[in-house]
């Protein structure tokens, strides 16, 4: 077997040296009834490369890529091209099968790395502090809900309509069973939702997210300032982080912890997972966040590096009493995030951010010339909601046989409204040409 | 081809002083410092280039446009440059043994990398219609099968994105579970020695945590987990094989005890390796137990995640497990999206960690069930053979065999002057990655070694032979080597406590600091 060194003369030098018998005298332990001499049966062996790459590649032919076809997904995945330079240096073995920097002398490439994925996603976000990361986007919000309780000691969460409904629903299993109260508020298909009146005294958060599911970009200024009248936390949520390049950033607006997906930069789609959730907030707050945090520190030569610290919040020193059970984040992927907002840069991204809003703008101007199709979301980043004159799902699927990914109905995100049916959430990025749009129009007024 | 020596002198180099390798840049050779990739930026420049946009025209609404996000801007080459150069500072299993305990380190196959980036699988987006991802959800349902097959469950939660986040979907079940069938818990029972995610996860749910005392032997002290059992627990979480490196002799008698007093039995799943393709865990009669899919089935570690934590639960769980499910019927796989029936809701957006599923699925189908017997057969021989080559040199925390790693307390330093994190310091400057230090807590200066089936007896001789020479070193009398270590490493020490009094957690310009100089 091609991953195991040892051999049959290897075995017997160790276990006469060791004393044992046999390598099951040292499974000794195992009680009778649960302990095998041998293979579990009914599995197959072991199989060389070509076999197993044969086998899986089967699999792979029977999925259609989105970038095979013209594809118009988003609603929390988006795919954008993502530049050679990043796969390749997230492979370099150094990076991919590390650990957590423990031994931070003999890994401060991870930690310097994790500084400056921090300083982007504070960057971006307009905040003050931000942590290693987060599993994803969705983790992320419950426990920016989480975190809001312990800051405000209170114990109910108000969510927006327009949160993606995963993260809502993520956000309610968490409340559900770690014991607080979350409420939703219905889907805010026009955007015109008025979240101020829902907070009381015992309101530690409203969460919003910016662009909305529906994909409506707004100012939040007059929402944040309505929850500190009330002692209450803006958290705000980020599902399409391109946007970032163009739009008022969260801090600016008065945020008081912005999580995000960060997939868009760095990440292919993957099926969703694994990707990685951006965690930032203000100073004041930054002894209740969650998650791993690596900050900068000299060495005994007085020279600059980076620790990972103020660990005391963290489950492996605190126990029962931590702010979160989190142990692993999302190291590489926010290693993907980082290279390729380095290759962006300033000037990439704000022109990146502009190319995408340009391309949904003329997808949005071209969909809503086909007949009985509107244009629900008036402003809008990449993404928008249209309703059709029949169920969504149903042209999703029809047009899925013409090859185009035509978007997400909204029935799949929250079934079983019949005045969501007829809605679809179309999503546009780089990636997307004028022929793509053209062939998506065309085939689109053809069945509408 | 005749080579031109004229000019050429000695070749060896003279003998040395510290300051004559001093340097102008403060590089060593290939070891070259690096400033942050904000300090290198110049505004205007991109390695991105971009086509011209279709439109000018915006769809904005009042939401301004925003201002300077202050982000550098570097060329291609320069990028590349740089992260290569971080990457050399890092330690990794693809360069030497990285034995920390109870992380399994395991060499990660390149194949895994190579399938997990096919189209079909790296460029489907989740939320395509079902009818265009068949072969992902194929997949998925094979890893869930391989997983049920090697584990002996019922049902197998696929969503958790690490092992903490398995745990609480094995907690919230167990909670589902009482629930449904009225009965309300208060405590969940750990032992001294679990890992901080245990009572950690159990105290988020709102459950009282009650630790079991290790016996002198480091298991469960069964008289003691009697004594706590009652109708007011509601779990046991246990580690097995434990945190010591030892198996639970008695876990099916403790199943029975938990089990009899109406409670259920959580496994931490952390080291799996030991066992896998040896023993179910099913047949230890446990109703929960994540497997961390970057462990046991060699997804990489990728310096702190991405993680996998599927969770494979007993008959009476399975109907509480969460979204999404993955079923196949007879016109193919269907993706159930929204909570049915008991299911405890939702942990995670869309399907789980598709990216670990397909590298976990091609290890599983590359070792086979004779290379998974194999596997944690050569783990736990490795980890014994290390045991029984330290034993009369270092201080072995308990006595008979270990299962797949080997702990030591610090008893043979005594006296020396020198401490367990001073060793692992010295280790580094030996070219090793130190083992797990201070954990598990119940051991004092714990020293966890963790070899993986990946090492070939020369690796481990070599350890061996280095782990040997540093605790004779010690115990010669020669503290200042150890307390000073270590010297050859990109960063000697680094000041955690002054990291931690004033933290600076992130890059800001110096012309605020320059401005103030003025």
């Amino acid at each position: 077997m091609r991953y195991l060194p040892l051999t049959s003369d290897d075995r017997v030098a160790m276990l006469a040296r060791i004393g044992a018998p046999s390598v099951d005298a040292l499974f000794a332990d195992v009680p009778e009834s649960a302990r095998r001499s041998g293979p579990i049966t009914g599995l197959p062996d072991h199989e060389g490369e070509l076999g197993v790459e044969r086998q899986l590649k089967a699999l792979a032919a029977r999925n259609v890529p989105a970038g095979s076809v013209p594809s118009f997904l988003g609603a929390g995945a988006y795919r954008h091209h993502v530049p050679a330079a990043v796969d390749h240096l997230i492979q370099r073995g150094e990076f991919l099968t590390s650990y957590t920097p423990y031994q931070p002398e003999v890994s401060q490439g991870t930690l310097q790395y994790l500084f400056e994925f921090q300083t982007q996603v504070a960057l971006l976000t307009g905040m003050d502090v931000a942590n290693a990361s987060m599993y994803d986007g969705s983790t992320a919000c419950a426990e920016a809900v989480m975190m809001a309780n312990r800051v405000t000691r209170r114990s109910h969460a108000v969510l927006s309509g327009g949160l993606h409904p995963h993260y809502a629903e993520v956000t309610r299993t968490q409340a559900r069973w770690t014991n607080f109260t979350a409420a939703d508020a219905p889907p805010d298909v026009d955007g015109a939702e008025d979240l101020a009146a829902l907070i009381d005294s015992n309101t530690s958060c409203v969460v919003v997210q910016n662009p909305s599911v529906f994909g409506h970009v707004k100012d939040l200024s007059a929402l944040a300032e309505a929850c500190h009248a009330k002692g209450a936390l803006l958290i705000v949520v980020v599902t399409e982080v391109i946007s970032l390049g163009l739009l008022t950033p969260p801090g600016e607006m008065g945020a008081d912890i912005v999580v995000a997906e960060g997939q868009s930069i760095g990440n292919a789609l993957n099926f969703g997972g694994p990707y990685v959730g951006l965690f930032a907030t203000r100073e004041k707050f930054l002894r209740q966040m969650p998650g791993r945090l690596c900050g900068e520190t000299t060495d005994a030569e007085g020279r600059r590096g980076w620790v990972l610290t103020l660990s005391t919040r963290e489950q492996h020193i605190r126990r029962e009493k931590a702010t979160s059970n989190i142990c692993t984040n999302s190291g590489l992927c926010a290693l993907a995030f980082t290279i390729h907002l380095s290759l962006l840069g300033e000037a990439g991204l704000t022109g990146l951010a502009r190319l995408n809003h340009a391309t949904a703008v003329t997808l949005a101007d071209r969909l809503a010339k086909a007949p009985g199709v509107t244009v629900v979301t008036d402003a809008f980043f990449n993404e928008f909601t249209v309703r059709l004159p029949c169920d969504a799902a149903s042209v999703v699927e029809a047009l899925a046989g013409q090859g185009i990914l035509a978007g997400v109905p909204v029935s799949r995100l929250i079934p079983g409204v019949p005045e969501l049916a007829n809605l679809l959430l179309v999503a546009a990025t780089e990636t997307n040409t004028q022929a793509d749009i053209d062939a998506f129009a065309t085939a689109l007024g053809g069945i509408v | 081809m005749a080579m031109n020596s004229t000019g050429r002198g000695e070749t060896r180099p003279a003998n040395d002083t510290a300051a004559a390798t001093a340097t102008f840049t403060g590089n060593r050779g290939l070891q070259i410092e690096e400033s942050l990739i904000f300090e290198q930026g110049q505004a205007g420049r991109t390695a991105v280039d971009l086509p011209a946009p279709m439109t000018t025209a915006t769809r904005l609404g009042k939401v301004k446009p925003r201002a300077a996000i202050g982000l550098p801007g570097l060329s291609e080459p320069q990028v590349i440059r740089h992260f290569t150069r971080l990457s050399q500072k890092n330690f990794a299993i693809d360069s030497g043994f990285y034995p920390l305990g109870s992380c399994t380190m395991k060499h990660n196959p390149r194949l895994n990398e190579a399938m997990a980036r096919l189209p079909g699988f790296a460029d489907i987006h989740p939320l395509q219609p079902v009818s265009t991802v068949q072969g992902a959800l194929e997949l998925i349902d094979d890893l869930a099968e391989w997983l049920l097959a090697l584990t002996g469950m019922a049902a197998v939660a696929m969503s958790p994105g690490a092992g903490a986040h398995g745990e609480q979907c094995g907690m919230i079940a167990i909670r589902a579970a009482l629930e449904a069938r009225g009965d309300k818990r208060s405590k969940v029972l750990v032992p001294e020695s679990a890992h901080g995610t245990n009572p950690a996860t159990a105290a988020a749910l709102g459950y009282a945590v009650e630790s079991i005392p290790a016996t002198a032997e480091g298991r469960v002290d069964l008289e003691a987990l009697k004594a706590k059992l009652g109708p007011d627990v509601a779990a046991l979480m246990l580690t097995n094989p434990n945190t010591c490196g030892l198996f639970e002799g008695d876990i099916v008698e403790i199943a029975r005890l938990v089990h009899a007093a109406g409670a259920l039995f959580y496994c931490d799943g952390a080291n799996f390796n030991a066992i896998v393709g040896r023993v179910r865990p099913a047949d230890l009669g446990i109703d929960a137990m994540h497997i961390n899919l970057h462990k046991t089935f060699s997804t990489p570690h990728g310096g702190g995640g991405p993680g996998a934590g599927p969770v494979v639960l007993s008959e009476a769980l399975a109907p509480f497990a969460p979204a999404n499910a993955v079923v196949r019927g007879p016109d193919g796989f269907r993706l159930i999206e929204h909570p049915e029936g008991q299911s405890f809701g939702r942990l995670k957006a869309f399907q789980g960690q598709m990216g670990m599923f397909v590298r976990a699925l091609t290890y599983i189908l590359s070792h086979g069930a004779d290379g998974l017997f194999q596997a944690s057969s050569d783990a736990v021989l490795n980890a014994n053979y290390i045991m029984a080559s330290l034993k009369d040199v270092m201080s072995p925390a308990f006595d008979g065999p270990c299962m797949h790693e080997a702990l030591f307390d610090d008893s043979f330093l005594k006296d020396t002057g020198v401490s367990t994190l001073d060793f692992a310091k010295a280790m580094l400057d030996e070219g090793y990655h130190p083992m797990t230090v201070y954990f598990p807590l119940v051991v004092h200066g714990a020293m966890l070694i963790e070899p993986t089936e990946s090492e070939s007896k020369e690796s481990l001789d070599l350890f061996i032979g280095t782990m040997r020479h540093l605790a004779e070193r010690a115990r010669s009398g020669d503290a200042a080597h150890f307390t000073g270590a270590p010297r050859l490493t990109p960063r000697r020490r680094l000041d955690e406590t002054s990291a931690a009094r004033k933290p600076v957690l992130r890059w800001r310009p110096t012309e605020v600091l320059d401005e103030a100089a003025e």
